[in-house]
């Protein structure tokens, strides 16, 4: 019955703006300082401050709305959004209500479905709040660091019709902020936050369902199973007659299940209204065009390039192109070397996976890497040997031509020599012997590592693999 | 020596005829002697305030006029290390670790801080009623109010418990106390003083403006507030004038409207008569009176309470018993936590424009309400501009009446309406200010004030100069430093 229906989703993403000060104030905005060291008397809310809009907060929100194709408006404002919570000092957080910075844009996403144009209704600035630290036996304490830190809500229109359009739009987008230099998009660290929200409806309905919403997905996991879990949810309350309310539902990461968060004020009214304190916004054609000139190549072109000069897969060259800095340092090695899919292929497998969450620094010297690329490429070395060195390169940049020479770590091919450590697996495992003679062809495994071990990586793995065979073979005969 | 004025004191101490010590302690003694009784202060700073004048003193500050002088300053305007409360429970105990824009710029120059001076909670109020800590009375005749919210200011002056006062206007607080207390007040364009440090009631009407014996005065203390500052996003960028330069002029020649709505309805006789013979004096000196309507004054009151209230609303929730300010002393939910702290911390006037702002902000009522004054707000500086296309100022009465009696008629609607002549100046941005022009009833002051069109200032202190000084010599006025 599931296959009966479609779920419409629409996504709220909030992402920090790499400024050196806060949106109001000049308070730093460092992760992970000590907490209340990056305060003042105006992002803390004391009275008779006031808020002064830092510039280059206008400058990185243009430049997000330029790379998701919005419309840049030549003028806004901001307006208050009133509520009360511990963590906001002013009691309403300053955004933009009717007249945001940037509206009508798109992205294009990929998936196992094809291609598909994603709308984003708009992008306006606001300030963070505070974070509340629950403390076993202190109770509850605030910490106001990250208060008035600047950040983009980007609202796409609901086009979304699966979890992985989902996982795809927010991978692309977090592409092109980190590409146009909007922020470090450090999901691990909130810099990049995400709001689903999620309706569903029978295939071939044109009304929109009642929407949940799920609040501060922070890792592409969690928004997938998120959606996965909720869509479930409401397919099967509307099977079983039961009606969806319009409510904030909190994601469990524990039990992968979502959860009423409904109060009794659960339609809240923020009374907003134009906020006094600051003028309105005003941006000349020029200075937009200015900021257009200064963007850097997006990743579609780079997409592009990869697939045609360095033939990578469009899958690998989307995972290489979501990070610039992935990008950049690819580049730097790829053009050294004649085998740039086996730099792709490492460092996806590899080195993305040691600076996963985390900024993409890599210290291997780019000649270094290719010269390792081209060693496996020719196979002078396998494919085991290149694994360990580029992890040992990773710790500590060694040249990998020297390093092959003075450990030995060539590969071994010759047949007389690689036959010696076959015959020695084969006798010291008798039991996986007596398994393979069973029939269980699987025992060759067992065999083939041990030879291998035996020649300490360095035999070629496919010799090993038909010298295995051909000793297991014989002793199949011989029974 | 503490009954001179500002510019009488600069020449005194330039000429060394007493310290500024001398005369820090002379009105130190005037406060001790007096404030039990009149109620002006909060706050006494003694020792800031003579520390101050010792500096001054040893010749170790910027010779301005203002210089070594006592004053006194508002307390919703942040003193860095001094109690500021807004004469308000919530920020009993408020010792703000900043100083406001102007309180920096008086420093700069010298100036000796008095105290911090007695106000309607929040600035809510024309009477000074509405404080938490004590009534002031008014300087003339102890049984009625000074005005508000800047009374204590005014009252501290015409009493001579300080030479000059800082107050705040949101809808009339500097020029009505002034006027019930026999005094000059300014309420500047709105974005020539920062409002950086003034403790916010409406943030699109606020502005900071000086209480004085004198016009002169005035615009000694004006020049030195007045100016840009990068932390206050509505503070214009411009040069502004020397308001002293020109002051001598006189007025000959100048046109001053009279908005006839301004003399209609609940005006008592005795304040329409003294403003009238005023407008005469003014034709005597060679004014040009010019007969003008105002059609929007009426909407004025209802506009600016919803706009105030709205503002208010906001501008106050930041008052919830978690970082500074008053907490409720048991709770056991954070919504018990802001209920009781906010129920605890504000006076009754203060909870009603909470409330009044809360719901014409709200969804449904937004557009009916908030959105309509906006609306009419713009009317009504469309009206001023207007009329100064015909005129170019404007005379009318500060306040309908003479100053009320304390615990007069508890009638809500009487300061509301009260309000009535000062509020549209507030909601149109521009500036005015407020002068004595007789007496009323039983002795009491009578103020007029001259409206102009923004940054007209120089204007209205050479036309109120003109007035204050009709018959007098002027040349004893010197303010080259």
């Amino acid at each position: 019955m599931i296959s009966a229906y479609e779920m419409v989703i629409g996504l709220e993403v909030h992402v920090e703006l790499k400024t050196e000060s806060k949106i109001f104030c000049s308070c730093p905005t460092k992760f992970g300082a000590e907490p209340n060291t990056q305060v003042c008397p105006v992002c803390m809310g004391l009275p008779g401050t006031l808020p002064v809009l830092n510039e280059k907060v206008v400058e990185l929100a243009v430049r997000a709305g330029l790379a998701t194709k919005c419309n840049i408006a030549f003028f806004s404002k901001q307006d208050r959004k009133n509520y009360f919570y511990p963590d906001l000092p002013k009691a309403y957080q300053i955004s933009q209500f009717d007249k945001p910075l940037c509206e009508n844009g798109y992205l294009d996403i990929e998936t196992s479905d094809g291609k598909k144009r994603i709308g984003i209704t708009r992008i306006h600035i606001e300030e963070d709040a505070g974070k509340l630290i629950h403390h076993s036996e202190k109770g509850t304490m605030i910490d106001y660091n990250r208060s008035g830190v600047p950040l983009i809500e980007i609202v796409s229109e609901p086009d979304i019709s699966s979890a992985d359009e989902a996982k795809a739009y927010v991978q692309k987008l977090r592409t092109l902020m980190l590409y146009s230099g909007v922020s470090d998009c450090k999901m691990n660290e909130g810099s990049l936050r995400c709001d689903v929200n999620l309706s569903v409806r029978k295939k071939g309905e044109t009304l929109l369902g009642v929407r949940t919403e799920m609040k501060n997905l922070n890792s592409f996991q969690f928004i997938g199973k998120a959606i996965e879990y909720e869509f479930k949810r409401q397919v099967e309350a509307l099977e079983n007659g039961e009606k969806i309310i319009q409510e904030t539902r909190r994601f469990d990461e524990s039990t992968g299940k979502t959860y009423s968060m409904r109060t009794k004020e659960s339609f809240a009214d923020y009374r907003f209204f134009a906020e006094p304190d600051l003028g309105s916004i005003e941006l000349s054609k020029e200075y937009i065009q200015k900021i257009k000139d200064l963007l850097p190549t997006l990743p579609d072109e780079r997409k592009k390039k990869y697939t045609e000069k360095y033939s990578l897969t469009p899958s690998d060259a989307d995972t290489i192109t979501s990070d610039p800095a992935i990008a950049e340092y690819f580049e730097s090695v790829a053009e050294k070397t004649s085998f740039p899919k086996i730099v792709a292929n490492m460092l996806q497998s590899e080195i993305m996976a040691m600076t996963e969450n985390g900024e993409f620094i890599c210290d291997i010297a780019p000649e270094h890497f290719a010269a390792l690329a081209d060693m496996a490429g020719n196979n002078i070395i396998n494919s085991a040997t290149a694994k360990k060195l580029i992890k040992r390169m990773w710790e500590n940049d060694i040249d990998p031509i020297a390093t092959v020479n003075i450990e030995g770590l060539r590969q071994e091919n010759d047949e007389s020599i690689i036959i010696e450590w076959v015959k020695k697996a084969v006798a010291e495992n008798p039991k996986s012997v007596v398994d393979y003679r069973k029939g269980k062809k699987t025992a060759a495994k067992a065999i083939i590592g041990k030879a291998m071990a035996n020649s300490c990586g360095k035999a070629n793995p496919l010799i090993v693999q038909q010298l295995v065979e051909r000793e297991l073979e014989k002793f199949d005969k011989l029974c | 020596m503490i009954k001179k004025s500002v510019y009488e004191h600069y020449k005194a101490l330039k000429n060394k005829e007493y310290s500024s010590l001398e005369l820090t302690n002379e009105y130190l003694k005037e406060i001790g002697k007096k404030d039990e009784e009149l109620g002006a202060y909060i706050t006494v700073t003694s020792d800031i305030a003579r520390s101050a004048a010792e500096e001054f003193d040893k010749g170790k500050c910027r010779k301005t006029i203002l210089s070594g002088i006592p004053m006194n300053i508002k307390d919703n305007i942040c003193t860095k290390g001094v109690k500021t409360t807004c004469g308000s429970r919530m920020l009993e105990d408020f010792i703000p670790p900043y100083d406001a824009f102007v309180v920096e710029k008086l420093k700069s120059e010298g100036a000796v801080l008095l105290g911090k001076t007695n106000m309607d909670e929040f600035a809510m109020g024309s009477t000074c009623e509405n404080s938490a800590f004590k009534i002031t009375k008014n300087p003339v005749d102890s049984s009625r109010v000074p005005g508000g919210s800047s009374g204590g200011g005014a009252a501290a002056v015409a009493k001579n418990e300080a030479a000059y006062a800082l107050g705040s206007e949101t809808g009339g607080s500097v020029r009505q106390p002034a006027s019930f207390c026999g005094l000059v007040g300014m309420k500047p364009t709105y974005g020539s003083v920062s409002r950086y440090g003034l403790v916010a009631y409406a943030s699109s009407l606020d502005q900071i403006g000086p209480i004085t014996k004198t016009v002169a005065d005035n615009a000694i203390v004006m020049n030195a507030i007045v100016g840009h500052d990068k932390r206050d996003s509505t503070s214009v960028l411009r040069k502004y004038d020397d308001f002293t330069v020109g002051i001598k002029k006189g007025v000959k020649g100048l046109k001053i409207g009279l908005p006839k709505e301004f003399f209609d309805g609940a005006i008592s006789d005795d304040v329409k008569s003294a403003v009238m013979n005023a407008a005469k004096e003014y034709e005597k000196m060679g004014a040009e009176l010019i007969d003008v309507s105002f059609p929007s004054l009426n909407l004025a009151p209802s506009t600016y309470y919803t706009i105030t209230c709205a503002e208010a609303s906001s501008n106050l929730a930041r008052y919830d018993g978690i970082r500074f300010g008053h907490r409720a002393e048991k709770y056991n939910s954070i919504d018990e936590l802001y209920k009781k702290s906010r129920g605890e911390g504000f006076g009754q006037e203060v909870k009603k424009r909470i409330m009044a702002g809360t719901m014409v902000l709200s969804a449904g009522y937004h557009n009916e309400y908030y959105k309509k004054a906006l609306t009419i707000k713009s009317k009504i500086t469309g009206d001023f501009k207007k009329l100064f296309g015909e005129c170019q100022i404007i005379l009318a009465p500060v306040s309908p009446t003479v100053a009320y009696k304390i615990g007069g008629e508890k009638e809500p609607l009487r300061d509301y309406f009260g309000d009535i002549y000062t509020v549209s100046v507030n909601l149109a941005g521009v500036p005015a200010i407020s002068i004595p022009c007789g007496t009323g009833e039983d002795g009491m002051p009578v103020g007029m004030q001259l409206i102009g069109p923004h940054f007209s200032e120089s204007l209205l202190y050479r036309a109120a100069f003109a007035y204050e000084n009709m018959g007098k010599a002027v040349d004893i006025y010197d303010f080259s430093i």
